[in-house]
């Protein structure tokens, strides 16, 4: 503002100007590589060490998930009843359970169902979540009102009622489990966002853009949720541990995979109750799954930071 | 910054102790008035029960999985209900540690030449809670008021026995005064059943012969909820009913037998999980576990038994798979045989179950009793029921599957209700098939509610079943599993041959012959494998040393009535 | 400024003053823009909290009308709740009336007519929500002649007392583990209150709860086993309620504070002196607790209706287990009283959460709104 104000010195004369040919605009260039956001987000990850160590405990478990499974010469279903609850040894890894089935193929065969319901239904409850929550927070008033209270309804309805509604419909499979945690997954998402977007929705860079005729889908999308991926990370990593005990749960309702499969939250709820005589019943699904989650979270921490232009140094 | 930390731990700590300060206050408001765990001390004031003798408090305490859903004995249903009801009321008979019946308020039973008549005659010393006599009235309003369709009894059918007792139940006569019971004075009953049941002696010890003080119970529907509302006439009262916390009892001092009661403070508490009252044990909080007053966990059994730690006691229940006998193959009777052939059921228990439960090569199980002092399971062995050979099961299951015309064994499903342990034994079950027979049958499991409507209505191909006694007799294995026209025939097994020879037990002229014609129809069944019979059940049980008299009884229910601490 | 301050209180326009340290709250009248009805009151930029205060007492009747319009959607969703369950519950297979012994179809009969089922679905909805006016939520079908209203007054009482212990817990370490992180941010106290906070998160209350209780109750003997009859018995359950919102409370706090001590207005009252446990405590901490606040909302109705997993482990008699066991059990009554209670709690403490927004940050976010 107070640029207008000042007077030009009387030495600078117009004749000490001359225009600038175009080759030297370069002459004015950034000296600073030009990075793309994205690969401004990837520079900063590998900068963080805990977050990029809880990436590749990440993808060592997908990789041991898919691998073990099929290297081990143990499936994880076949009984051996002469050799029930065998401690870790040289044959099996990880000792075999009740029914004399290798825990080592079960833990990451029970990881593959795991990770896999965790992480799709993560991400559909960030897509609905985000759609929805700035929808609420961006319109505010009547709109935010009126979807506000749907939301409040569909997560007072009593999740099992409508999870067993769902079985009778829906034949048990991976897809029912997520579509049952898709339900009333994305709620807490969507609040997350709406609180974020009321917040931002007045800040300069979204009054300008919406002053320069930008849509509201535009703003919420390009400016808005961009800012607000702190709290919508940190909430996207712990869906995925959720996700994980949701279908623990489901499982016993009858909805979750069938036996003899085992996901982790199944193996977690068997070996608790053999806690104190079998403790690696117990010890190395919930180390895998506690590993995962906690890998999760530092890695999400590690990408908030990383995607959060204020924290730009 | 940093050197500013030091400010906020503080204020953090203030808010700490603020906190536990709220804390505290939030909780020793609502201390109830009996800690559990203090012993017998009673903060209760109103009451001046001493705890008696210095030697050995007489206290005894254990866990149920869940509240009683009803103390009124007319809506009893469950086996957590009949242990604490067993202590609250007292019936005409009760049954002794070997199932069989002993006068309690009856003094003494006469029964007619046809067997059809029971004359009772009622002790004149025994007292409601409230002071009242126990009279023969109470017990005629307490068993029509039980089969009074207003009432929907759910157990009623225990009572259609008596004559005209299913015809009023239903609605078909509206005349309570035609129903076959009738006190003939202060203290003689008299009753009359449609077909001599001589094992009706053992019938009058089950919950529902149980008789209610008629005017509280005709004062409020909701009498029987509450601790203080309660009016009954057993050796025990209850003192405090927390609602799924906990229920205590009290010694009755008024009972007409108290000598024979010994302990002053029964404890139950209310925990589901099994870990949690293992836990509770081991840490002396509780005296008991087994017997359907909490469960031993399963993968402990095995371990304790072989310790000597638990002790085993075999329970009138039996495990049993249903085929359904009217979808293909199952409609086939060699390839349900094949099926129970090709397992082994010793090893299922060594490995699996490993509560030393029987194998099941029928129905009936081993502790219900036969005639003259025999068990059922004496008088006619199942040893040779079935079986257990995999190359005769693979050469019944080709022969079986040619009839059906199938080239090879369709998907077929086991379906069982949730839990861990049904899970584990159909686990290992379908996988000895697999292995014996080659055969692959997946797994499904539902939650109750939808199980039980799954099965009722036939949808399964493999279900999983359990059956307990009522009373200790035969015609609840055979006539309630097997006969066409049973609702419990949920895999509609059907032969006439059953059919006639389970009706005709019910006249047969003698009791060795009524037992004849069951053992039979049972042996016609297995032979036909309509329904699959895995093991009798056992129930395994731990108890804190220096108690005598507590046990678990024929069905498997925990019996402490008359225990005693002796040290 | 704050727009979230805004739509959540009924006040309708946060304006600054261009040139001076004055902050209008504009509130419309009646929703309307007609400038005759607005009234502005001014708030200081610095902010100081008595002048909020201040500001608050006068927005009262504003405040109410808020509250009046928002209980009567709170009504109308819980109508529609209300249906939706209902017609859930019945459409699920399974009867509270079942049992697993074949029951004789009279008696079956018998039972329907007992507890009207037998009547048309429309008229036992009806009848219900006559009942429910009335404040009648019925009997229980399972339990039998324990009325639902009794049953849940009598367990919601553990569930609260523990959920309260649980939250307050969950707000001062997770709070204070945030600020140690957020006020080191990426040093090694940033790491390791994060890697406390995270494996609080990591272990699932299904497995720390039995750990606790093996560990501390059944080895050591420092607690009870189980129940809740005196304060330290609240110990252990309320670490494993507590461990999985800690983590939460603590991420989401430093998220939040890492960028508000950035910002310029923290920069401002670090150049003007002032310390900073002031800053951390007055400024920063206020302005950050917006995503914690947002979390309690909904935090709140779940924690202290309690935890089923929580109350198996430790028996505690909580109200948590209903909301399973009713539906297990068809237990319609219970299903449907246990779902109002719920909802009603959550649509509270959601609404409380709303206008606790207002009071923690009442007029900016950022320094950077204010220039």
């Amino acid at each position: 503002m107070s640029e207008q104000k000042q007077s030009t010195p009387s030495f600078l004369k117009p004749e000490l100007f001359r225009k600038l040919k175009r080759d030297e605009y370069s002459a004015e260039a950034v000296t600073r590589k030009s990075l793309t956001s994205w690969q401004d987000i990837r520079m900063r990850m590998m900068e963080n060490k805990l977050a990029m160590t809880g990436f590749w405990i990440i993808v060592g478990i997908i990789a041991a998930a898919i691998l073990i499974p099929w290297l081990s010469p143990f499936d994880h279903f076949t009984n051996d009843l002469s050799s029930t609850n065998k401690v870790p040894n040289g044959t099996n890894w990880f000792g075999t359970d009740d029914l004399g089935r290798d825990m080592l193929v079960r833990t990451f065969k029970g990881a593959q169902i795991s990770m896999f319901v965790g992480i799709v239904a993560a991400l559909i409850d960030l897509i609905i979540g985000i759609i929805y929550g700035g929808i609420m927070g961006y319109y505010g008033g009547k709109v935010d009102e009126v979807m506000n209270r749907f939301a409040e309804i569909i997560y007072s309805i009593p999740y099992l009622l409508v999870v067993i509604l769902l079985l009778v419909v829906m034949e048990p499979s991976l897809t029912t489990i997520i579509v049952a945690m898709s339900i009333t997954g994305w709620i807490n998402m969507a609040w997350i966002v709406r609180a974020q977007i009321m917040q931002l929705k007045n800040q300069e860079y979204a009054l300008a853009s919406k002053s320069l005729g930008a849509g509201a889908m535009r703003i919420i999308f390009r400016h808005l949720i961009p800012n607000a991926m702190g709290p919508i990370l940190v909430t996207l990593t712990l869906t995925v541990p959720n996700a994980i005990f949701t279908e623990a749960f489901l499982s016993f309702l009858g909805l979750g995979v069938q036996s003899p499969a085992a996901s982790w939250g199944t193996m977690i709820d068997d070996g608790v109750k053999a806690m104190t005589i079998y403790p690696w019943r117990l010890l190395f699904p919930a180390f895998f799954l506690s590993l995962t989650i906690f890998a999760f979270n530092v890695f999400g921490d590690g990408l908030r930071d990383a995607f959060d232009p204020k924290l730009k140094k | 910054m940093k050197g500013s930390f030091k400010k906020p731990a503080q204020f953090m700590l203030v808010l700490i102790v603020a906190f536990s300060m709220l804390l505290t206050a939030c909780t020793s408001n609502s201390n109830k008035p009996t800690p559990t765990n203090s012993g017998t001390e009673n903060s209760g004031s109103g009451n001046t029960e001493t705890g008696g003798e210095k030697e050995a408090p007489q206290e005894f305490r254990f866990t149920l999985a869940s509240e009683p859903p009803s103390l009124d004995p007319a809506l009893m249903t469950d086996a957590q209900s009949g242990i604490v009801a067993a202590g609250l009321y007292e019936g005409l008979t009760r049954l002794n540690k070997d199932g069989e019946p002993e006068n309690a308020i009856a003094k003494e039973i006469k029964v007619s030449e046809d067997g059809k008549t029971f004359t009772i005659t009622l002790r004149d010393d025994a007292k409601w809670s409230n002071g009242d006599s126990v009279k023969a009235s109470d017990f005629e309003y307490s068993w029509k008021r039980t089969l009074n369709p207003e009432t929907a009894s759910e157990y009623a059918y225990m009572l259609y026995y008596l004559e005209n007792g299913e015809k009023y139940n239903t609605g078909e006569i509206t005349d309570a005064d035609q129903v076959g019971v009738k006190a003939t004075g202060d203290y003689t009953l008299e009753v009359k059943l449609f077909t001599p049941a001589p094992y009706f002696t053992s019938l009058l010890a089950h919950y529902t012969y149980l008789p209610v003080h008629p005017a509280t119970v005709d004062a409020a529907d909701d009498w029987a909820t509450e601790a203080k509302s309660i009016v009954s006439n057993g050796p025990f009262l209850l003192d405090q009913w927390v609602h799924n916390d906990k229920l205590v009892m009290k010694k009755n001092p008024d009972y007409y037998n108290k000598d024979a009661i010994n302990f002053t403070t029964v404890n139950i508490s209310l925990v589901e999980s099994d870990s949690t009252v293992y836990n509770l044990f081991e840490t002396d909080k509780i005296d008991w576990i087994g017997a359907q007053a909490g469960s031993i966990p399963t993968d402990l059994v095995g371990g304790l038994i072989a310790d000597g730690k638990a002790e085993v006691t075999s329970v009138a229940s039996v495990y049993y798979y249903l085929f359904n006998n009217n979808k293909v193959p199952f409609n086939n009777a060699k390839v349900r045989k094949a099926l129970a052939m090709a397992i082994d059921r010793q090893a299922l228990i060594d490995n699996v179950l490993q509560a030393n439960q029987t194998p099941a090569h029928a129905l009936v199980p081993p502790s219900i009793a036969g005639l003259e002092g025999k068990t059922f399971r004496e008088m006619y062995p199942d040893t040779d029921y079935i079986s257990e050979n995999v190359e005769d099961a693979k050469k019944l299951l080709e022969e079986g599957l040619s009839e059906l015309g199938l080239s090879s064994f369709p998907e077929v499903t086991l379906l069982y209700n949730t839990s861990e342990a049904h899970k584990k034994l159909a686990e290992a079950l379908t996988d000895m098939w697999r292995k014996s027979l080659g055969v692959e049958v997946k797994l499904a499991n539902q939650e109750w509610g939808t199980f039980l409507e799954s099965r009722k209505a036939g949808q399964f191909d493999i279900a999983r079943s359990g059956w307990g006694a009522d009373i200790n007799h035969p015609i609840n294995f055979t006539y309630d599993l097997i006969h066409p026209l049973s609702g419990n025939n949920d895999g509609k097994y059907n032969n006439a041959e059953v059919q006639k020879l389970l009706d005709g037990s019910l006249v047969a002229a003698t009791q060795a012959e009524s037992m004849d014609m069951l053992a039979k129809a049972e042996k016609i069944a297995i032979d036909e494998m309509g329904v699959m019979p895995v093991y009798y059940y056992t129930t395994p049980t731990l108890i804190k040393p220096g108690f005598e008299g507590v046990f678990s009884d024929y069905s498997g229910h925990l019996d402490w009535v008359f225990g005693k601490k002796t040290n | 400024m704050s727009s979230l301050a805004a739509s959540a209180s009924g006040v309708d326009e946060v304006r600054d003053h261009p040139e001076s340290s004055i902050t209008f709250l504009v509130f419309h009248r009646s929703g309307s823009n007609n400038s005759k009805f607005q009234r502005v009151y001014i708030a200081n930029y610095i902010y100081p909290f008595e002048m909020h205060i201040k500001i608050w007492k006068r927005v009262g009747d504003e405040m109410f009308r808020y509250i009046a319009s928002k209980f009567i959607f709170m009504l109308l969703s819980l109508f529609v709740l209300v249906s939706a369950t209902f017609l859930l519950m019945n459409a699920i297979p399974g009867s509270p009336l079942q049992s697993e012994k074949a029951t004789s179809e009279q008696v079956q009969k018998n039972l329907e007519a007992y507890y009207g089922l037998d009547k048309p679905l429309i008229v036992q909805y009806g009848t219900y929500l006559k009942n429910l006016v009335k404040g009648d939520l019925g009997i229980s079908m399972k339990k039998k002649f324990q009325s639902v209203d009794k049953m849940i007054a009598n367990s919601f009482g553990p569930s609260l007392r523990l959920g309260i212990s649980a939250i307050i817990t969950s707000v001062v370490v997770g709070c204070t583990l945030g600020i140690i992180a957020a006020m080191h941010h990426r040093k090694l106290l940033d790491n390791v209150a994060m890697i406390l906070a995270v494996i609080g998160l990591a272990v699932p209350s299904m497995v720390m709860g039995p750990l606790l209780q093996y560990f501390f109750a059944v080895k050591l003997r420092w607690f009870e086993v189980a129940g809740l009859e005196n304060p330290m018995d609240y110990v252990l359950p309320t670490i494993a309620l507590a461990s999985g919102p800690i983590a939460v409370i603590a991420r989401l706090l430093r998220s939040t504070m890492i960028e508000v001590l950035n910002s310029d207005f923290i920069k401002t009252a670090k150049s003007k002196g002032l310390s900073g446990y002031v800053i951390v405590v007055r400024h920063a901490l206020r302005n950050s607790m917006l995503p914690v606040v947002t979390y309690l909302g909904y935090l709140t109705a779940g924690v202290i209706t309690g935890s089923v997993v929580i109350e198996k482990i430790f028996a505690i008699p909580g109200i948590g287990k209903f909301f399973v066991e009713s539906v297990i059990n068809r237990d319609y009554p219970l299903i449907m009283g246990t779902t109002i209670f719920y909802a009603v709690l959550l649509m509270t403490t959601r609404f409380l959460a709303d206008i606790a927004y207002v009071l923690v940050d009442p007029r900016m976010r950022t320094g950077k709104g204010a220039k």
